[in-house]
């Protein structure tokens, strides 16, 4: 078994290079998701709005202008090949990449060194960096450009077993329903269901970062993806809050083995500018 | 309120006659000028008013916008410019609609502590699109740095808007789009 030098330059490169693409060009499946959404949407109001942020991409991609001022929280998951051998500090390497993006895109400074002294680290970083061992050795990067009004709008539960799927489906039902306008409707909806607290909102999230175009491997969850998402768009919320179908694009759930006690859920709510990209480096 | 959505020119400021004329759901282009503020600067503006100082603007007929830009590129007045979440002002904005503020442009829901300041002041509530940032910024012309630099993106801005589109959420007598709006699909879906 051979180890791969892996030059972290590489990391900060992509990293860098990403940061502009996504705050600036809407990636291809929620585009199309928006385009399907305008088509079945039967409100006048919701249409207008619908229209108004299909043209809101052209103009962001045409101009290099970001879609949306918040620019976001930079949310990374890397997962390494056992066979990879760094070059030096990845971790390093992704703030690098974030500070060197965000400068050089003219992208919105967002992110304060300490929650509660709040202030500004003025170059975006750090990244919320989650790393796994895999086989292999290659290193893939799953990246989110996270803004926070609908962050704020997440939630997370532990429910008992005995609530069951109905359970989830509630809480996921009324989470959204909170959200309403706030988080920018139409939504991809992120749900974890299992582990335990702190891997069930990492599930939640590793879920927005699934292409719109895929479904949940499993049939019984990919089936549970496509009734939460009718139910969903039965609410009646519609694109901004301002009525209509389109409250949702779509449902991802990704699930974790969990305890005989528990039923930890998450809901990580993303507004219509889902900044996601994967790639294999 | 028909599906018909009307469209309307409006001039910033305006007077409390022209606020009370305004409908919930009708699509307003906004022209004239604004000023941006958001979290911290509300604070300050606040406390400068409560502590009997001068505030850098006058209320008075006034419309603010909840907004934090991204920087401006070469020949542009702002960069990406779409309103944040309007609640974070709820605890200030009753006292600055009995100082004259006249509207509001954000998104999401508002407090009925806003709402009934609103009504009695006279004072209207516009949601811009959320999330069209780069939209909106072709309207704004001209943006100033008015107050408080030291904020960032959340500096007071004088900002100088050409047919901005908005819509008016809650007007003076309370109507609320994000309550109407949907109930009104709902009924025609369930019929």
């Amino acid at each position: 078994m051979s180890v791969r030098e892996f030059d972290v330059a590489i990391l900060r490169d992509t990293v860098e290079e990403l940061c502009g693409k996504l705050a600036c060009v809407l990636p291809d499946d929620v585009h199309d998701a928006i385009e399907q959404a305008l088509e079945h949407e039967d409100s006048t109001v919701a249409r207008h709005v619908l229209e108004d942020l299909l043209l809101n991409c052209e103009i962001a991609a045409e101009e290099s202008v970001p879609m949306c001022q918040d620019t976001g929280m930079v949310v990374v998951f890397l997962d390494v090949g056992f066979d990879v051998r760094f070059s030096g500090n990845p971790y390093e390497a992704i703030n690098e990449g974030v500070r060197r993006g965000y400068k050089k895109h003219v992208l919105r400074m967002s992110v304060v060194s300490d929650p509660l002294r709040r202030v500004n680290t003025g170059d975006n970083t750090p990244a919320m960096v989650t790393t796994r061992l895999v086989p292999g050795d290659h290193v893939t990067i799953t990246m989110l450009c996270k803004g926070f009004g609908s962050e704020n709008m997440s939630r997370l539960a532990m429910l008992l077993p005995a609530d069951g799927e109905e359970g989830v489906r509630k809480f996921v039902i009324d989470t959204v329903a909170k959200a309403g306008p706030n988080a920018c409707p139409p939504f991809v909806i992120g749900v974890g269901i299992g582990g335990t607290f702190d891997q069930v909102a990492l599930a939640a999230k590793r879920a927005l970062a699934r292409p719109l175009t895929e479904s949940n491997v499993d049939p019984f969850y990919a089936a549970m993806e496509q009734s939460l998402l009718a139910e969903i768009n039965a609410l009646g919320i519609g694109p901004q809050g301002f009525g209509g179908r389109a409250t949702a694009l779509g449902v991802a759930i990704e699930v974790l083995p969990t305890h005989i006690a528990g039923l930890p859920v998450a809901v990580n709510i993303n507004c219509h500018a889902v900044r996601h990209i994967q790639e294999v480096l | 309120m028909s599906d018909k959505v009307e469209t309307i020119r409006l001039q910033a400021p305006f007077t409390e006659g022209e606020a009370r004329a305004l409908k919930s759901g009708q699509r307003i282009l906004l022209s004239g000028e604004i000023y941006s503020l958001r979290d911290a600067g509300h604070k300050r503006l606040v406390e400068l008013i409560k502590h009997g100082e001068e505030p850098p603007i006058t209320l008075e007929n006034n419309v603010l916008y909840y907004v934090g830009p991204s920087p401006a590129k070469a020949g542009r007045a702002l960069g990406s410019a779409g309103p944040t979440t309007s609640s974070r002002m709820d605890p200030y904005t009753p006292f600055l609609i009995k100082n004259g503020l006249r509207g509001m442009i954000g998104k999401g829901y508002r407090s009925d502590e806003v709402v009934a300041a609103m009504k009695e002041h006279g004072a209207v509530y516009f949601a811009a699109i959320g999330g069209a940032g780069a939209l909106i910024s072709r309207a704004i012309k001209e943006a100033e740095v008015i107050a408080w630099e030291d904020l960032g993106t959340e500096a007071l801005r004088r900002l100088k808007v050409e047919n901005m589109p908005v819509t008016v959420v809650i007007d003076t007598g309370g109507n609320n789009l994000y309550e109407v709006g949907p109930h009104i699909w709902l009924t025609r879906h369930h019929d």
